[in-house]
């Protein structure tokens, strides 16, 4: 009898759900029950006053953030499949890279923030009269922020996956589609979730910017974080814009633990490396659900599926071809032909773009833009050297002392993710009330976002320094001026390089944002490209956003070729500690 | 599972696999067809046998597998598998890898299933047969696990079941021992050996790919023994011995002195005017990458006891634990340096060796510097542009340029980091890393 009371206990146990289940569906209807909320909102009529009247009232605000972090999944949604399908045709055609490729690094650089007003008519007229064209809209800023990071991470994991493991799938002759699923997107995964998140944090700064949208005479909010934020502005209620920032806080705080430490513990199982790693990533929403019974019985259903779909073979008639031996004379002609033609579509897309600012605006303008565009790299510049000053050393510090080091690290990465612009407000009352000059002042919120980069950057390159440097460091008694000088510095140099690169780019972008802010009737605006573009777009003058994006394209590009790359080739080839 | 003798009786005349004038290229930096790999090879596999093919690296053996894999396509010749000619990968033929290759984010089961799944084999019969190949091959119990937990010899472990759970005809070898140590390789030649010997794979033939003499020996029915430069046959051996084999039975000592004879045996003099161990002749020289201090230790080591400035290769290869892609470079280098001379598998100083063996450091490097020019076109030429030019600099493009007329950017990029390595200890010539220019000065 003994043994089968045992028996019958074990297999209870094993049938009914445990406290893990329970806290897992409590999460997962949660769920449900916020998107059920939402989605009513998203196809009212635009004339209808609930779909854009936003109340300051702070019990209206998890709805709005609900709303807001709808829009957040729905872009990253949208970059995913962008990603896939971008950078798989630009890894397997060296056709199409070639024009995919370049495009992809312009487009990184385009502060995409400018061309609101252009995307904002262009879904209006995709869905008329209904708030589904603005939500589209304020999705495709957010997407833009996120997409290229992605499509550029995942173009160059396709690109680097091992040679022998792609001898095994076409030694086993695995169809594309398989290859694809069964080599390629899980050998990018665990680049791709890191750029996810990264990609999350730039986001955030979009959807406030974007919730809100005034183009000449229209505006319209959007229900979200972004839309209150403006609205309380406009009423100079700060109080609204503090409940705003805690919003946003718990916001992020809670996708950070529901969706990206789960997302980036699974990653880590796709690494490629000979032995286990040994700071194994830690998730305790993924510890839950990998502890359910009934929920992991359920899953097995839709996992099946999946893996049966990712096995379909899917061969495209008449594509299943040998190793074929090209003739190389013909490819190069073929080539030739190809970058003639590519040449010719960008001359005339410069053509139409002259033409267009050409109608309204004179040499004039293009030189106002130019000189605004210097004025904006100064700040730029000269804020990249503060932070630099001021965050290198903190993070050495930090970094040195691992226990620190472990309870900072996420709080700079938080606060790379917290979007600046929320803040702004605060500082323009801090700005109004003692009279500072704005051309300088305004120049602090350039940096105010992108300089954790900077911080979390050095502090996870302090922290890699090896132990044995270290200790010969010591040996050899290298201290002041020598130590930064010989040691540190060139220690954490390309770590410094990875986050100052991020920064400077994030900082061009929030510069459209922080050189023309607003608090309620008043408009504080420095002399900067930024500021004009800021205006332009408030006075619904195209050509002159025209000019101004892409005037301050151009910088940025030259800008990273000029500066970033080169300082980036240098960290790669000289100062490796591995 | 078929019995040994059923194996035997049966199309014992029919190759499995023709490879008939098969040659190969390198691609040089232009993307140019550059000098040979494989030149004019021909063997066929037959049914029941293992087949070694034995080389050192850069011999081609591995670009000649993976032309056979249907992994790369010749530049002539032909390959033809059961008498259809191979044009891609086909069924029948699968490959075990030296770096194992496995998906690390699946776990053994997933892993060996792989192969079936991808071609739409019903899910209950692909785990039955995954299950027995993890059987067969001694993985009981870790069908749950990722590769990233297990040990070397276990993941070579799951690679080989891999490739036996789709039922190949010919199993394709790549080095499949070398990137474990010594104690688990054996372990894994062995069981192989007793599998295969006992008939209990569901495979007719191998064909692998090694560096280690004594692994062609003890493994293989027949030795394919290949010369560099171009990669091309240079001798078939027969191995009569029965199966379990020792390593100590003379008949096998002695095969093996007789390959080691074989493959140090000078090239005939120069079908094609070359004369260098070397792949190319004069500047279009391939170097093997090789550090000063390993030159050095081992003209020591054979001056030293107990050899006295001769060695046997065989037994200086056991003594040191290298393997022969690691000896011999080592050995070509000196021969090349007029440092010593290898013939009939052993090496021997020669008078230069013998000084630099009894030498101070200084002595050392004039002597290394001296024979650099003497004996290595390249060093000679870098010299000679430095002393013309006024300004006593050059850049290492302009040199990697002229290399790579000849030889890929890989080859061309090691070659002459050897260079620069070499020609720095014996004080030729300074180089700078950051502005990769060759220069007279020393830095100040």
């Amino acid at each position: 009898m003994a043994s089968r009371f045992v028996a019958f206990t074990s297999l209870g146990r094993k049938a009914l759900p445990n406290q893990y289940d329970l806290i897992a569906f409590a999460l997962i209807f949660g769920v449900f029950v916020a998107m059920a909320q939402v989605s009513g909102g998203l196809t009212l009529p635009i004339a209808a006053p609930e779909s854009t009247a936003i109340s300051l009232d702070y019990g209206h605000l998890p709805y709005y953030a609900l709303r807001t972090t709808l829009r957040m999944f729905a872009a990253i949604a949208a970059s995913l499949v962008f990603t896939f399908v971008y950078a798989t045709l630009a890894a397997k055609s060296a056709h199409a890279a070639l024009v995919l490729v370049p495009l992809l690094d312009v487009l990184q650089s385009v502060p995409i923030l400018g061309f609101l007003a252009f995307t904002v008519t262009f879904f209006l007229g995709l869905f008329p009269g209904s708030i589904l064209g603005v939500e589209c809209a304020a999705v495709f800023a957010i997407f833009t922020s996120q997409a290229w990071n992605m499509a550029f991470s995942f173009y160059q994991s396709l690109r680097n996956v091992p040679r022998d493991l792609i001898e095994v799938s076409r030694g086993f002759q695995l169809s594309s589609w398989q290859r694809f699923w069964q080599l390629e997107a899980p050998f990018a995964m665990p680049a791709l979730i890191w750029n996810m998140m990264m990609s999350m944090s730039g986001g955030w700064f979009f959807v406030v910017a974007s919730e809100a949208i005034a183009v000449g005479d229209t505006t319209i909010n959007l229900p979200g974080i972004g839309s209150y934020l403006a609205v309380a502005i406009e009423h100079r209620r700060i109080d609204a814009v503090i409940a705003a920032i805690v919003a946003v806080f718990v916001v992020i705080l809670a996708y950070d633990q529901f969706l990206f430490r789960p997302l980036v513990a699974f990653g880590a199982r796709f690494r490629v490396e000979l032995s286990a790693g040994q700071n194994v990533e830690k998730s305790w929403v993924a510890q839950v659900f990998a502890r359910t019974h009934w929920l992991r019985v359920l899953m097995r259903g839709p996992a099946q599926i999946l893996k049966a779909i990712s096995l379909l073979r899917l061969e495209l008639p008449g594509r299943h071809r040998a190793l074929s031996q090209q003739n190389p004379r013909l490819s190069r002609v073929m080539d030739a032909l190809w970058l003639i033609l590519i040449a010719l579509a960008a001359l005339w897309a410069s053509w139409l773009i002259v033409d267009y600012v050409r109608q309204e605006l004179s040499w004039a303008d293009l030189g106002q833009s130019v000189l605004y565009t210097l004025f904006t790299m100064a700040r730029v510049i000269a804020l990249m050297i503060l932070a630099t000053l001021l965050w290198v050393p903190v993070g050495v510090w930090i970094g040195l002392r691992p226990a620190l080091a472990e309870k900072v690290q996420p709080l700079a990465q938080f606060l790379a993710a917290f979007p600046a612009n929320v803040i702004f407000p605060v500082a323009v009352v801090l700005i109004l009330k003692f009279s500072l000059n704005p051309d300088i002042w305004l120049s602090f919120l350039i940096v105010f976002g992108t300089q954790w980069y900077i911080l979390f950057n050095v502090i996870a390159g302090a922290s890699a320094f090896p132990n044995d440097l270290k200790e010969a460091v010591a040996n050899f008694r290298i201290r002041g001026w020598d130590w930064w000088r010989s040691v540190i510095i060139p220690a954490i140099f390309p770590y410094y390089v990875t986050g100052a690169l991020t920064a400077s780019g994030g900082s061009w972008n929030a510069a459209i944002v922080a050189e023309y802010v607003k608090w309620g009737d008043d408009t504080i605006s420095a002399h900067g490209i930024g500021a004009y573009i800021a205006k332009a777009t408030a006075d619904g003058d195209y050509p002159k956003i025209v000019l101004g994006v892409a005037v301050m394209s151009i910088f940025v590009i030259m800008f990273n070729r000029l500066l970033w790359r080169p300082l980036f080739g240098l960290a790669e080839k000289r100062l490796r500690l591995d | 599972m078929l019995d040994a003798n059923a194996r035997t009786s049966r199309d014992a005349k029919l190759p499995l696999l023709e490879v008939k004038n098969v040659s190969q290229n390198y691609l040089t930096g232009s993307g140019e067809k550059g000098p040979a790999v494989l030149d004019n090879v021909s063997l066929s596999l037959k049914p029941d046998e293992i087949v070694g093919l034995l080389g050192r690296s850069g011999c081609g053996k591995s670009s000649l597998l993976r032309i056979v894999a249907g992994l790369a396509r010749p530049a002539g010749g032909d390959v033809s598998y059961l008498g259809q000619p191979v044009d891609g990968p086909v069924d029948g033929v699968a490959m075990v890898f030296q770096s194992f290759a496995l998906f690390p984010w699946l776990s053994v089961l997933a892993n060996v299933e792989l192969g079936l799944r991808a071609k739409r084999i019903p899910q209950a019969e692909a785990r039955r047969r995954a299950l027995k190949a993890i059987d067969l091959i001694g993985l009981d119990g870790f069908e749950s696990a990722f590769p990233k937990e297990l040990s070397g010899g276990m993941r070579q472990r799951v690679g080989f079941a891999r490739a036996l759970v789709v039922h190949p005809n010919i199993l394709l070898m790549d080095e499949p021992f070398s990137a474990l140590d010594v104690l688990t390789a054996e372990t894994l030649r062995t069981d192989l050996l007793d599998l295969w010997v006992e008939g209990r794979m569901p495979i007719k033939s191998i064909l692998m790919v090694t560096h280690n003499i004594e692994e062609a020996v003890l493994m293989c029915d027949r030795i394919i023994v290949l010369a560099s430069n171009p990669g091309r046959i240079a001798a078939e051996i027969h191995v009569g011995l029965q199966h379990p084999r020792n390593r100590l039975d003379p008949e096998f000592r002695q095969l093996v002195d007789k390959i080691y004879a074989l493959m140090t045996k000078r090239a005939e003099p120069a079908p094609h005017g070359r004369e260098s161990v070397f792949p190319g002749l004069g500047l279009a020289m391939a170097l093997p990458r090789i550090s000063t201090n390993t030159l050095a230790g081992m003209i020591e080591e054979i001056a030293a006891e107990p050899y006295l400035g001769r060695a046997d290769l065989p037994a200086l290869a056991d003594s040191l634990q290298m393997e022969i892609d690691e000896l011999f470079p080592v050995g070509e280098t000196l021969q090349l340096l007029r440092f010593a001379e290898i013939e009939e598998g052993d090496i021997k100083l020669t008078p230069a060796g013998r000084r630099f063996a009894d030498a101070e450091v200084d002595v050392r490097k004039k002597l290394f510097g001296d024979h650099l020019l003497a004996y290595l076109p390249l060093a000679a030429r870098i010299r000679l542009v430095l002393d013309d030019r006024p300004t006593h600099t050059a850049r290492a493009i302009r040199f990697l340029g002229e290399l790579e007329d000849y030889m890929s950017e890989e080859y061309a990029e090691r070659t002459l980091k050897s260079v620069v390595n070499w020609g720095r200890y014996g004080e030729l010539f300074a180089y700078d890393e950051a502005s990769e220019t060759f220069s007279l000065e020393n830095p100040q």
